[in-house]
Formats: structure tokens, C-alpha cells, sequence
């Protein structure tokens, strides 16, 4: 079955010819209308209307925003935040960048509606640190947007005033992580916070309620507001609405990114039919399909799956749709929409040496089985490419990953970990023979890390 | 004694021991309080969660209720009532207990996630206990004995990180040691709030320092020694000198201030090595000041007095002077309080006036209060004064130089330093009583060498009106006599009727004498103090601020 079209929203300008960053091109294709309908109308509706569409996050957990922003605590009289999460760092994805870069103000738009939806009188934008580009782009867009009332004092002509703020970070992968981002917007070290008690929507930013989304989350509102969230509910598939943005990287024909309705497309609809397969006499080895945290999918592997009427299906890889449940029924996720593909030419030992350093070196070093694990992990495995591999090193990685997974502070355990339990079950021969395949291979082949 | 504060019970279930505890506890004390011990490293009652080490990690479950009709889902099988457990572990330290709440702390996922944590704490932990201060009191060993895996599958390169950092004066630092559990960071923070130590460097890598161009040189440093777990922190002082297991524990009081720090002495064949605070939480929590800590070194001090003669001919001089006639006695806020009662009843057979000297200076405002004496409420208690000392004894210059004091008995204080002039003390004859040298000491006519605060027992009564005793911790210096038995011995060579040197002798005599005291024995004071009612002397202003535990009453307002 080929693949269907792109149904573009959130990339619906981005590298179109003629679409520029400013504010004037926004408005002329109809930007900013929500913003001033949204105004006019209470809060508590539009916040209705945002958990009616079913819009789930698109950092990486996937979690309902529309249930977020229910748990803000709206009594306790304090102020309430708006933290926009534009750390994006995980690897292999690259969506919120081009949003940045090419529409700023479509994020400012939907930030501004979700401020105030929220009632919210201050909003950050929170950029990594490796995107000087993109924070002077919203410093420019955020100061159009004040000059022309839709960011600042009273907002469209009313008398709601909100604000926004660029905070760069200083690039850490942990930044992104929603209480360790807090912690370094408020000028500290990112070290994720503890959840009990330290729950974003009531003790967050300075200790007031605050609410974290992702870029890509917050544009989702904006058209949410646009269409309403009956016309938002028609597009993906039940509980996965709305579409998804998928950075498609490695090595594939033609990577890049494609947005497409949640569950619309499956993995092979989209590697094969969409980015053109495989390369020139390869063939698809393994898939990440939500950034490098989430658990690998080897080709050739089938999955039974639940149908919601109780019946089974068996899925191959190429057949399991590609939003938030599918993925999470097939054992690994939707994660931030970075899919990372891998051909025969690829020894699993090597590219989990490759995740294992770049885990270990982001991890916070607060908590225990994090901090220690995940430099075990990359000590074992570039052991094994640079050194002397042992038969057994695989299945050590995996009890040292066992170690940290749900034990640890915040998601960076699992993001650690997930890689060495899904490498290691699905490609396990390749660790247990790593020694002879080195040695078997071509002289000039590369070494990776 | 005063009781404590009312508090709303909840009941909770530890291993299937059910138990009441107050509101607000957290899990690992709720365990302490059914004898389980829950491990911890970064954990401490007096500083904030921290949640980093991942050591008290148990398992938690509430009571399952249908979600609509909050009616509660009982287990045929057992009659009880299910409990959800929550598939995760959680950490115990940041665990409040609510109503009804199940804790697992010793099932094979809890064993299991303390083996995992105590593995990876290991593996990059260097293998020098047998030259580590702080092996024997280590929890990292303690621990590796309870959930260690005896061989380590640990075989790359071990981190490397600095192995002397001389994080101030007092406190050195082996980062390879260090666990990261921040408590010392939290302590600089919290308590002391002299935030000068961070970690740099992420990951595994992360090292503990002090800020660029800050040392740790605050006055509490050395409690972050007393809090590292594990011997990344030492102390300068303490550092390879001695094993603790050797050590004799012998609980004692500071003697620095009105604060009174509970304190334990730590000694071994009649050398102390140091001493750390003891916890009490109504006065000094867990904490002390670092000036306190090296008070011992004045026991080896190269001007303790020794005897000039034998002892009976001490007591016989001294008391052939006192005899004499127109004495004062200058007792002492740095006497005990039995010492204080037998220095009252000397005085007062001799009919000789009493003084004291105030030692009045700026308080610190966490555990040295503006009195430097322990015990100027013993004084007031037994009568040796009836309002706070000054600081300088112009009453009795004033009766010197008018010719009304012929003979000074000093306790242990040197009147130089009180404000006397040389002149003054030519005036007249002095009785020394003391174990230093000093101005006095050398002027006086009789010196009767006595013992440092560390080699007898006693008890202070601290700026709150509390009584806490401390015991000797080493023997005597030879020649040197206990105070009390100084004393005694001049009141009966002067005539009087003795009363006893032993601490349960002098009770009885102390305790008829003051109505507050009640029926208290010395043995039945307990290890925290005891409060005693201050309402007789509730009108007097005392020098002290506010401290840790302790507020100054309002002033009262003057008409």
C-alpha cells in the first residue's frame, strides 16, 4: 500500500518559497487570528477545547496536555508560569529547530494563547544553547510580536498582558527535562528536581505552578484553536490526534522531515515509500522510531499486538503504525518523532558505544545507578570496540541497565538504559561474537566513536 | 519536663507492623520507628531531601477502593483489604506517610535496588579502607556488608579525581571517595549558610570543591566531616591519628557557651582524639562549632598547673588563709554546677561576698550564644549570684582598694583578666583553684591544681534553664584533684560540715537546697537535659541572643 500524503499544519510554511520569518508574512497567511478570536473568549473554554482534541505532548512522553494543564494548581495565588521547552536534544531529532528558524511566530502564537488560557502573566522560552541562531530569530519575532500587541501589555486592545522571555541554555541534554530545566532557568545547576514534591504544576518555577511544553505542542494549539477540536479529533486515529512531525535520519534515501497524521503511516510506508528505502544494495537493519532513548526495533521481528475488540494481530516492523500507542504496544515509543534508521553496514555494538557516550556523558551525575551506570555502560561497551570484547560483556550491559531503569530521579534512567536492554535482546549475537566479527572484518572499514 | 507538642497521628504499615506516627514523617524515620533500619547516604533528619542517593529506595502500597464508590476492594483470601502496590520503588526519605500506607522495606526488589545502588557506588569508590579515617564508622562498609555483592564485575578503569583538596583550614577532601550525596553542600547551604561548596564537572565525573576564591572556613565546618558518609571529607585535626574502634565514647557538654552542645569525647588511654556533637534536638541538633571541637587540646596544654606541695598541705594553707578573715570568693560560670553549690557553701560559711565573672561577647547565632559561660544559670541556681554577671569585676576592686578583702578565693578565673590590676592583686592574698596558668595563678599564694571540664563529671545548666551533665572522659592529670574535692576539703578545713565530693552526695545536699530541682538525682538526669522552671528568675535580662533552639524572652516593657 503506498504511502498516503503529507498532511502538513505545524510544517505547513516551512521551506515553502517565499515564506519568511517575519511578522508580516505570518499575518498575511492568516497569523495571528486565533490569538485575537482567543481573547475574547474564557480561558477555562479554550482550556476545554485543548483537552477535548486530545492533543498529546510531543516532546517525548507523549503525556496529555490537556490533563497537564488540569493539574496547575490555580489556587494556590501564586503566579503561574508558561515554560516553552525548546531544549530539544534529543538525538535525532530536529523539528522544533526548523519551527523556530522558519515560523517563530506560529510558536509565539500558540504560547500566547496557551498563556492565556492558563492565565498565565510570564512565559520563557527555554533554547539550548547550540541554537544562537534560532534564539536571536525569537528575540526579533518576540519583539515584532510586542510591537504589533500580541505579546506584552494588554494583548489585542484588552487588558490581559503577558510576556516573553528567551532563556538560552548552556547545552546540557538534561536541560530538557522539565524539572531540570526549571532548576536552569532559575540560574542553577540542571539537576532534575525530586517528584514527590516537586510536580511542575505546583511547584515549579520559583516554587509557583508552572507548565512545561514542548514547541511542537504548543503550535498544536494554535491550530487546535484554529479548526476547533472537532476537526482536530478527525485527524490520526483515536487517543492519537492531530499529526506528527518525524525527523527521519541515518540511512535511508531521503531523510528529513515529514508530517504526517498520527498512525497514518507505517514505519515502512514511511522509510520505504516516503524517504525512497534503503540505500543503494543495503538493506534496513534496525529502526529508532522516537529519538535515541527509545527502544530499537530490529527488521525481521514481528509483534502481536491487541486489537481494542480482543482480537490479535501480528505486526512485522514495517507494518506497525507509527503513533504514540502502536509503537508503545510494540515495547518502545513515539518519543520525540526522531526516527533513526540503520542498514546491514551497522554493528549494533558499535552504535549502542555511540548512544552509551553520549548518555553517559549527559547524564546530571546527581543520582546513584544514572551517574555510575550509565558511564559503566559506555566504559563496557567502547571496551569493546577499542579493547578486548568479552562474550558475556552484553548481557553485563543489560544487568547494569536493569539497575537503573525506575530507580533513578527523573526519565534520563530509562533514556540510558533502554538502548543496552533493546540492543542487547534483539542483536545479542552481534555482542557475543563482537570479537571475531572485528577482526573478521575489512582492513578499511571505519571505526566508529 | 516539658512535653511534647500534640500531633495528629498516622497510621501506616511497615512490614506488616502497624504503627501510629506523626503527620509529616517521612518513611525512613516511620521504619526507625518500628527498629527498621532503612539505608541512606544523602539522607539526613536535619537537612533537606535531597533523593539523590537512591539507597532507601522501598516499596510502597495503599489500600485499594473502587473508584467510583470509594468502597474498599477486599482480597477474599485473606478478609483483608488489597493493597496496590506501586510497580516502581520509591525513595523512603521523600516519602511522607499518609493514612493507610504499605512500605516494603525488606522484599527481594528493595534487596535488589540496594544491591544495584551499593554496586554502582563501589565500583568507582578506591579500595582504601585499610588507610581511610573514616573505616569503622563508614556506611558506604557498613552497608557493603548487608548489600554487597563480595567480587566486582567491575573491570575498566576506575575515575580518577583529586585525592587532597584542601577545601579550608580544617577540612580536607578525597574526591574519589565522595559518593556526591551533597549533604556537606546542603549543610554550607542550610545551616551554616556559608555557601561556599558545589559540584563541577557532570556525570560520573562530578567533583565536589569550594567555590573559586572561597575556602570552607566557616566555624561549622567540621560538620560536614561529622555528615560525609562515607571519607571523602576528614578532618585535618583528626586525620591519621587514630582508629575510631579504639576510640572511648564519653558523652559530654561544650563548655564554649550558654549554648551547651551535647557532645561526645572521644578518647582512648587518657588522650582525647576528639570530640563530635551528639545529637539533641532541642539543642544543638546534630551539629557544633568547630571552636568547641579543639578545646581538648587544652588537657595537654604545656601550662597545666601541678602541684607545688602535697595536697593536705594545699588544703591546709589555702584554708589557713581563708581563715583569715575578710575573703571574697570569685566563683566561676565555667564550674558545674555541683562545683558552684560547694563554692556557695564555702563562701558562705566563710560569710566571704560573691562574684562572678561574666564573659559576655558577640553570639554567633547558631550554637555560641553571647554568654561564653556554660553555667551562669547554675550560679544563679545555687545562689552564688543573684543577677547575669558584668564582664569585669569592679565591685570587688572597688572592696580591695576600700580595704574590705583581704583574701581572694579564685575558681579556676583569672582576676587579671576580670579587670584587676596588678596593684590590686599585691593587695591582697590569693587562693587559687585551677588547672592553668595564668596572671593569677602566679600572684596567688596558694595555687591547688584542678581538673579540665574533660576529666571530671558535672552538670551545666544551658540559657534555656536546662540541666545536661557531662562525665569524665580521661583521668586526671596527675597531681591535678577534682574541684569538688578541693572544695569540699577547704570547707572542712575551715570548719564546715562536708558535703561529700561524690556527685550523689552533693546532689542530696544541692537538690534540698533548690525547690526546682525537685526530686532529681544526678543519675536521673537524662542524656538530652532535663528543662527546669526558670520562672524564679524570669525577671533578669540576659546577654544571650537568639541561637539554634533558643529565643531570648521579649524584653519586658518598661514603664
Amino acid at each position: 500500500m503506498p504511502a498516503p500524503a503529507e498532511r502538513r499544519i505545524i510544517f505547513k510554511h516551512i521551506d515553502e518559497e517565499g515564506y519568511s520569518n517575519d511578522i508580516a508574512c505570518y499575518q498575511k497567511h492568516g497569523g495571528y487570528d486565533v490569538l485575537q478570536k482567543a481573547v475574547t473568549e474564557k480561558p477555562e473554554d479554550i482550556r476545554d477545547e485543548v483537552k477535548k482534541s486530545g492533543l498529546r505532548g510531543r516532546g517525548g512522553a507523549g503525556f496529555s496536555c490537556g490533563l497537564k494543564w488540569s493539574f496547575v494548581d490555580r489556587k494556590s495565588g501564586k503566579p503561574i508560569y508558561l515554560v516553552v521547552n525548546a531544549d530539544e536534544s534529543e538525538p535525532g531529532t530536529f523539528k522544533d529547530r526548523y519551527i523556530i528558524h522558519q515560523d517563530p511566530h506560529q510558536l509565539i502564537e500558540g504560547t500566547m494563547v496557551s498563556c492565556f488560557a492558563n492565565d498565565v502573566k510570564q512565559a520563557y522560552i527555554y533554547i539550548r544553547g547550540e541554537f544562537p541562531e534560532g534564539a536571536r530569530i525569537l528575540e526579533r519575532a518576540i519583539q515584532e510580536a510586542r510591537d504589533a500587541g500580541f505579546v506584552g501589555k494588554n494583548i489585542c486592545g484588552t487588558d490581559y498582558s503577558c510576556d516573553i522571555f528567551v532563556h538560552r541554555g548552556a547545552g546540557a541534554y538534561i536541560c530538557g527535562e522539565e524539572t531540570g530545566l526549571i532548576e536552569s532557568l532559575e540560574g542553577k545547576r540542571a539537576n532534575p528536581r525530586i517528584k514527590p514534591p516537586y510536580f511542575p504544576a505546583v511547584l515549579g518555577l520559583y516554587q509557583c505552578p508552572t507548565i512545561v511544553n514542548n514547541v511542537e505542542t504548543l503550535c498544536h494549539v494554535k491550530h487546535i484553536l484554529e479548526m476547533g477540536a472537532d476537526e482536530y479529533l478527525k485527524i490520526g486515529t483515536p487517543n492519537n490526534t492531530g499529526t506528527r512531525i518525524f525527523c527521519v535520519s541515518g540511512q535511508v534515501q531521503k531523510p528529513g522531515y515529514y508530517e504526517y497524521a498520527c498512525g497514518e503511516v507505517t514505519i515502512g510506508q514511511l522509510l520505504n515509500d516516503v524517504c525512497g528505502g534503503p540505500l543503494e544494495g543495503r538493506q534496513f537493519k534496525a529502526v529508532i522510531p522516537g529519538g535515541s532513548s527509545a527502544k530499537i526495533l530490529r527488521f525481521g521481528e514481528t509483534f502481536t499486538i491487541k486489537n481494542k475488540d480482543g482480537t490479535e494481530k501480528t505486526l512485522a516492523v514495517e507494518d506497525i503504525p507509527l503513533d504514540f500507542d502502536s509503537l508503545a504496544a510494540c515495547g518502545t515509543m513515539g518519543g520525540s518523532g526522531g526516527v533513526i534508521v540503520m542498514d546491514d553496514s551497522v554493528n549494533m555494538v558499535e552504535a549502542l558505544a555511540n548512544i552509551n557516550a553520549f548518555y553517559s556523558h549527559e547524564s546530571c551525575g546527581q543520582c546513584t545507578p544514572c551517574r555510575e551506570g550509565s558511564l559503566w555502560m559506555k566504559k563496557i561497551s567502547s571496551r569493546m570496540v577499542h579493547g578486548e570484547a568479552r562474550p558475556e560483556d552484553g548481557e553485563l550491559m543489560v544487568s547494569v541497565a536493569n539497575q537503573i531503569a525506575g530507580r533513578t530521579i527523573c526519565a534520563f534512567g530509562e533514556a540510558c538504559s533502554w538502548p543496552t536492554q533493546s540492543f542487547v535482546a534483539k542483536f545479542g549475537d552481534e555482542f557475543k561474537t563482537y570479537n571475531e566479527d572485528k577482526k573478521s572484518r575489512a582492513a578499511d572499514s571505519l571505526e566508529l566513536v | 519536663m516539658i512535653q511534647p507538642a500534640q500531633t495528629d497521628l498516622v497510621t501506616v504499615f511497615i512490614d506488616g507492623k502497624e504503627i501510629a506516627v506523626p503527620k509529616g514523617t517521612n518513611v525512613i524515620e516511620a521504619a526507625r520507628m518500628v527498629g527498621t533500619d532503612v539505608p541512606h547516604y544523602c539522607y539526613h533528619p536535619k537537612l533537606t531531601i535531597a533523593g539523590n542517593c537512591r539507597m532507601c529506595l522501598i516499596e510502597l502500597g495503599m489500600p485499594m477502593a473502587d473508584r467510583a464508590t470509594r468502597e474498599p476492594i477486599m482480597d477474599p483470601e485473606t478478609g483483608k483489604q488489597k493493597i496496590n502496590w506501586i510497580p516502581r520503588p520509591q525513595i523512603a526519605c521523600s516519602t511522607t506517610v499518609v493514612p493507610g500506607m504499605h512500605v516494603k522495606t525488606q522484599s527481594p526488589m528493595v534487596k535488589e535496588c540496594r544491591e544495584g545502588v551499593m554496586e554502582f557506588l563501589l565500583i568507582n569508590h578506591p579500595l582504601d579502607c585499610p588507610i581511610c579515617d573514616q573505616a569503622g564508622e563508614c556506611k558506604l562498609q557498613e552497608q557493603a556488608t548487608g548489600y554487597g555483592r563480595g567480587y566486582s564485575r567491575f573491570i575498566e578503569q576506575k575515575n580518577v579525581k583529586p585525592k587532597r583538596t584542601k577545601l579550608g583550614p580544617r577540612v580536607m577532601l578525597d574526591d574519589e571517595r565522595c559518593v556526591l550525596c551533597s549533604r556537606c553542600i546542603r549543610f554550607c547551604q542550610e545551616v551554616a549558610k556559608d555557601d561556599v561548596l558545589g559540584f563541577v564537572d557532570r556525570g560520573s565525573y562530578s567533583t565536589l570543591t569550594c567555590y573559586p576564591g572561597k575556602e570552607l572556613e566557616n566555624n561549622y565546618s567540621l560538620n560536614t566531616v561529622d555528615i560525609c558518609p562515607v571519607g571523602a571529607l576528614t578532618s585535618t585535626d583528626f586525620r591519621f591519628k587514630m582508629r575510631v574502634w579504639f576510640l572511648k565514647q564519653t558523652k559530654s557538654i561544650c563548655p564554649e557557651s550558654s549554648v551547651g552542645t551535647n557532645t561526645v569525647v572521644w578518647s582512648r588511654e587518657g588522650a582525647i582524639y576528639r570530640i563530635t556533637p551528639r545529637r539533641n534536638d532541642e539543642v544543638n541538633d546534630t551539629w557544633m562549632a568547630d571552636s568547641g571541637r579543639a578545646l581538648y587540646k587544652e588537657v595537654q596544654a604545656d601550662n597545666r598547673l601541678t602541684p607545688t606541695s602535697e595536697f593536705p598541705t594545699l588544703i591546709a594553707a589555702g584554708a589557713s588563709l581563708l581563715n583569715d578573715g575578710s575573703v571574697a570568693v570569685v566563683g566561676s560560670g565555667r564550674s558545674s554546677v555541683e562545683e558552684q553549690f560547694l563554692t556557695a557553701k564555702l563562701a558562705s560559711k566563710l560569710a566571704a561576698s560573691t562574684y562572678l565573672v561574666g564573659r559576655s561577647g558577640a553570639g554567633d547565632g547558631l550554637l555560641i550564644s553571647a554568654d561564653r559561660n556554660p553555667n551562669t544559670r547554675g550560679a544563679l541556681l545555687t545562689g552564688l549570684i543573684t543577677e547575669p554577671p558584668a564582664n569585669e569585676l569592679t565591685a570587688l576592686a572597688a572592696a580591695i582598694d576600700a580595704g574590705d578583702v583581704k583574701v581572694v578565693l579564685s575558681i579556676g578565673e583569672d582576676l587579671a583578666a576580670a579587670g584587676l590590676s596588678a596593684e590590686q592583686l599585691a593587695k591582697v592574698e590569693i587562693v587559687y583553684l585551677g588547672s592553668h596558668a595564668n596572671a593569677t595563678s602566679a600572684a596567688a599564694k596558694v595555687t591547688i591544681p584542678t581538673l579540665t571540664v574533660f576529666e571530671k563529671s558535672g552538670s551545666f545548666i544551658n540559657q534555656q534553664f536546662r540541666i545536661q551533665k557531662f562525665a569524665s572522659a580521661i583521668p586526671g592529670l596527675k597531681g591535678a584533684t577534682d574541684d569538688r574535692v578541693v572544695l569540699d576539703q577547704l570547707l572542712t578545713a575551715v570548719g564546715g560540715e562536708s558535703a561529700g565530693s561524690d556527685l550523689a552526695t552533693v546532689w542530696r545536699e544541692l537538690a534540698a537546697s533548690a525547690p526546682i530541682l525537685g526530686d532529681l538525682t544526678y543519675a536521673k538526669i537524662p542524656a538530652a537535659g532535663l528543662l527546669l522552671d526558670d520562672s524564679a528568675w524570669s525577671q533578669l535580662t540576659f546577654p544571650e541572643g537568639e541561637t539554634l533552639h533558643y529565643k531570648p524572652a521579649p524584653a519586658e516593657a518598661t514603664a
